[in-house]
């Protein structure tokens, strides 16, 4: 049986650490990369006699989050003890929503490449502290515990099993990341685990009515490993049915260096995590006129921006949703359309295609591109005004991407300025046919694909400045005799 | 010198006129704690130096003009309070080395106060119990009998002030354990409503039942240490935003006109017929007083015993739960591994009613039982709570019994759980509906004292405060000292 005849059926669970100055439920900072339990306080430590009480901005991001996905904010919502033993989680228990999340009933549009539209449930969202770290390196025989992390705010963000593909789910993943940036309510850093997901995979006949026995794969902190640990599921999920075992429903590592998931424990030995009402926290009530409030603060979201920007200037839907997947993005290329008047489409292509890969092949964000967008827009009215080619212009991209000059500098230093004079491209022309004589009896005889090469012929002694539109209707004139 | 004879309200003023200094009044406290300590076990640390300390600068604040209403008056805490640089043990092996690094907010009031801290009385281990005997520091023996029980889990506070080793001392009552011991070592004890005092810093029990309150010897002493203990606390989300009234200044009014509600269900089989006697003796004064009786009923409290030992083992089980020798506290020699490190810290370190508590709270809470046990008991307690509003709507405050019986003899109870448990039959149901209540002596059987538990509606307790201490200007149960500690 062909792995066609299996359809793959993906939730994810996403958990988007809070952009909040404190913790939680204490007056510690929230912060990265400082000495162990430096930023941990008795309440952190779980002290005996300490109290919780929750930090008001977590709530206002978590309902701006519902808000964006168009979700029920509930009136009500309870935290609740999420009882087990680790280390690394002083109290004992994790304080985390439980019956009565935050955020009910959402929903989040994605774009696939090939330009379909699919629309993913979101179950629910619901706020939650995060747990310490274990610490093993450079401590022999013994654990480090590091509290920094302990009580950080978290809003985890679990979808319904609607995503059929890796890709989508990889969409899907990257459209959360996209709007909790939007909303500022999440940093995003995927390397420093402040946006991570657990990715739920099952496989099924198609057409079946019920969902296979899946697994959990845990703590996947990049687009690329949910992509390539759902597809390794996938297939020995599908191996080990067509071979006549089946899936047992578990937790799962995946394991970046092998390429592979592998098992962390089996439902049985799962905990009993004896969910209750937290009694030393109120239930959370929110006011209609504090959810009005939050929704009146929210910024363009990225679809609404996306529909804007493919009206405004004429873009795909597709391109408009790669424009808008940060606000720096979309707001950079709204600048270089703007000082690059009438010409959209070509700003759009060349902020997706030169300036993304070069920042790209450099590991920078667009808000540290060394191209300025007044600058690319600059380069790109020299093409509009047919001073260069746009192939010259790429590399005039080049020379201002290393040098940090800009396009017109450039251009008149390396004398790129390209030539439009009929005159001068018609002497060229007749000295290259003088040079070729046997291709021009050839070309002549019929050969028409000899054309490219007396284009080629020009445009290496004119040092690519010859303008192609010239160059092209001259030399059909010129070949035909 | 007879300064322990006086009232927590007298010593104040005798402090702010001059008529002895702090230091000698502590001195004093101090000698009496030295005399009786061995032989009543009501203290787990005392703190002579810093409270002798703290006494010398109540005294400069004296005279300069600059004593408040408790200033320089000795007390001592139930060793539940976290007091910064002094032990707090909770009763328990498993704190017996915690020196907590920060104050509970009700401690930082009584010193902000200028209050001398004495030490910290004896309890039930994490205030599990109702006769004091499941101590790690061993039982409390009752001041009027030292064979018998003194009541619990604020045992060492009830006996202390019962022996007058302190004016007055804080304590906590989760299921009775201000008001049960209170009543059988012949004191006032005052639970305030749930949310009136902060719980920052009071280790947790059941965290939606545990109330801090006050154990001294009159009411008026009570709602002295209450106007200092009570008020809004941002760090403890339950506490409640609403202004605390000048207790003291809501004392002396008349009770005339005032209906008192008699539960039915208080008067049941298990309440031993000599104390019925006193607390009808009792009712018949407050009648004399001017005050009106009428019998309610609270049809589902006779369910309070069972719903509580539902609810309060299920928080315990995860209050309990950061004991695990990796932070503070006990740590069992040697782990071999994180289980082992787990199993044994919390095996040595919390004794057999503790272990009780938190298999019962894990059972009740755990997949496939929730349902029938957790949350079929807040439903019950839903249900109590509307008793006792139901109740408020047709009387002002309600009057019975404390507990069934005076005080019963140490290792009577311990091997039967239950019977222990149904001690705090009368003083269950305040918990579970959050209110306040207050048990005051109101007379003897035999050598043994009685107490008459009031409670009223939420926020009430400048009311039962009033009425408590009505009784208390017509009678001198509350003053009578037992032998061997006058």
């Amino acid at each position: 049986m062909s792995a066609s005849a299996w359809e793959t059926v993906i939730g994810l669970e996403i958990h988007a650490q809070l952009a909040t100055r404190s913790k939680i439920f204490s007056g510690s900072a929230s912060s990265y990369g400082a000495q162990p339990n430096v930023h941990a306080n008795l309440v952190d430590l779980g002290y005996p006699g300490v109290l919780p009480v929750l930090n008001a901005e977590a709530v206002r991001m978590a309902v701006k989050l519902g808000l964006a996905i168009e979700a029920r904010i509930a009136p009500t919502s309870v935290f609740a003890r999420k009882n087990y033993f680790y280390p690394d989680l002083p109290k004992g228990y994790q304080i985390s929503q439980y019956e009565l999340p935050i955020v009910a009933a959402g929903v989040l549009e994605i774009v696939l490449e090939d330009g379909t539209h699919k629309r993913i449930g979101i179950t629910r969202a619901h706020l939650e502290e995060d747990a310490g770290k274990s610490l093993h390196e450079g401590l022999p025989g013994v654990t480090g515990i590091d509290l920094n992390r302990a009580g950080t705010p978290l809003i985890e963000i679990v979808s319904e099993p609607e995503m059929r593909s890796a890709k989508e789910a990889v969409a899907y993943m990257k459209k959360v990341h996209t709007l909790v940036r939007y909303l500022e309510i999440c940093d995003g850093n995927m390397q420093e685990g402040s946006f991570r997901c657990d990715a739920n995979v099952s496989v099924r006949k198609h057409g079946a009515a019920e969902f296979g026995t899946r697994a959990e794969i845990k703590n996947l902190n990049s687009f690329r490993y949910v992509e390539k640990a759902i597809l390794y599921e996938v297939s020995r999920q599908i191996d080990l049915l067509e071979s006549g075992g089946r899936v047992v429903q578990e937790t799962r590592l995946y394991d970046a260096d092998k390429g592979e998931t592998r098992s962390m424990r089996s439902k049985e030995e799962a905990n009993d995590y004896r969910y209750f009402p937290d009694p030393d926290l109120l239930p959370v009530v929110l006011a209609e006129g504090f959810i009005e409030e939050v929704r009146r603060s929210l910024p363009e979201l990225p679809d609404q921006k996306a529909k804007r920007l493919a009206s405004d200037y004429g873009l795909s839907a597709y391109d408009a949703g790669v424009l808008t997947a940060s606000r720096e993005l979309a707001a950079f290329y709204e600048e270089v359309a703007r000082q690059a008047p009438g010409e959209p489409k070509l700003a759009a292509n060349w902020v997706m295609g030169e300036l993304a890969a070069a920042l790209n092949k450099a590991g920078l964000d667009i808000g540290a591109s060394p191209i300025a967008s007044g600058h690319l827009a600059a380069l790109l009215r020299r093409i509009t005004d047919r001073t260069i080619s746009g192939k010259i212009a790429k590399e005039v991209f080049e020379a201002m991407w290393e040098s940090g000059s800009e396009a017109d500098a450039i251009i008149e230093a390396k004398g790129l300025r390209q030539i439009t004079d009929t005159a001068a491209i018609e002497r060229v022309i007749d000295e290259v046919m003088a040079k070729n004589p046997s291709q021009l009896a050839d070309y002549r005889s019929g050969k028409d694909k000899l054309f490219g090469f007396f284009v080629g012929q020009v445009m290496k002694a004119t040092g690519g400045k010859a303008n192609p539109a010239e160059l092209n209707k001259l030399l059909k004139t010129k070949l035909a005799g | 010198m007879s300064l322990y004879k006086k009232s927590l309200a007298e010593l104040a003023t005798g402090l702010r006129e001059r008529e002895f200094s702090s230091v000698e009044l502590t001195q004093h406290y101090l000698s009496r704690i030295d005399a009786h300590a061995g032989r009543l076990n009501a203290f787990i640390s005392v703190a002579h130096t810093a409270a002798l300390a703290s006494a010398h600068a109540a005294d400069q604040e004296l005279a300069a003009g600059r004593g408040r209403a408790l200033t320089g008056v000795p007390f001592a805490h139930k060793d539940i309070f976290c007091t910064a640089g002094l032990r707090t043990t909770c009763g328990s092996r498993m704190l017996d080395n915690f020196v907590s690094p920060y104050d509970a907010t009700v401690v930082a009031k009584l010193k902000d106060a200028g209050t001398v801290l004495l030490g910290k009385t004896n309890m039930d281990e994490f205030a599990m119990g109702s006769s004091n005997e499941t101590s790690y520091y061993g039982a409390v023996k009752n001041p009027w009998n030292t064979k018998l029980v003194p009541g619990g889990s604020s045992g060492g506070s009830a006996a202390a002030v019962a022996a007058r080793l302190v004016p007055a001392a804080t304590a906590t009552d989760t299921g009775g354990s201000i008001r049960q011991p209170a009543a059988l070592c012949g004191v006032t004890g005052l639970k305030p409503t749930y949310g009136r005092v902060s719980r920052y810093g009071m280790i947790a029990f059941a965290s939606s039942l545990d109330q801090g309150g006050v154990i001294a010897g009159s009411a008026e002493d009570a709602a002295l240490m209450l106007a200092v203990m009570a008020g809004f606390d941002p760090r403890d989300s339950t506490s409640v935003d609403t202004p605390v009234p000048d207790y003291p200044a809501l004392l002396g009014k008349s009770v005339a006109g005032l209906r008192v509600g008699i539960v039915k269900e208080f008067f049941d089989a298990g309440l031993d017929a000599q104390n019925q006697r006193r607390i009808e003796e009792s009712l018949a004064l407050y009648t004399k007083l001017g005050a009106t009786l009428k019998e309610v009923s609270l049809p589902n409290l006779p369910l309070s015993v069972p719903t509580y030992y539902v609810v309060a083992p299920a928080e315990c089980s995860s209050n309990l739960a950061r004991f695990d020798g990796v932070r503070f506290g006990h740590r069992c020699k040697e782990p071999r591994d994180l289980q082992d490190l787990y199993r044994r810290s919390r095996g040595e370190g919390f004794g057999a009613e503790v272990k009780r508590r938190i298999m019962i709270g894990t059972y009740v809470l755990s997949a496939g039982y929730y349902d029938a046990y957790y949350l079929k008991a807040q439903k019950v307690r839903q249900l109590i709570a509307k008793d006792f509003r139901d109740a408020f709507a047709q009387v002002d405050m309600l009057m019975g019994p404390t507990t069934p019986t005076p005080a019963f003899a140490i290792g009577a109870k311990m091997d039967d759980p239950i019977t222990m448990y149904l001690n705090d039959i009368y003083t269950i149901g305040a918990n579970l509906a959050g209110l306040p209540a207050i048990s005051i002596p109101c007379g003897f059987v035999g050598e043994l004292p009685v107490g008459l538990q009031l409670v009223g509606p939420h926020f009430s307790e400048g009311a039962i405060l009033n009425a408590a201490h009505a009784y208390q200007r017509e009678t001198d149960w509350h003053r009578r000292i037992p032998q061997g500690c006058a």
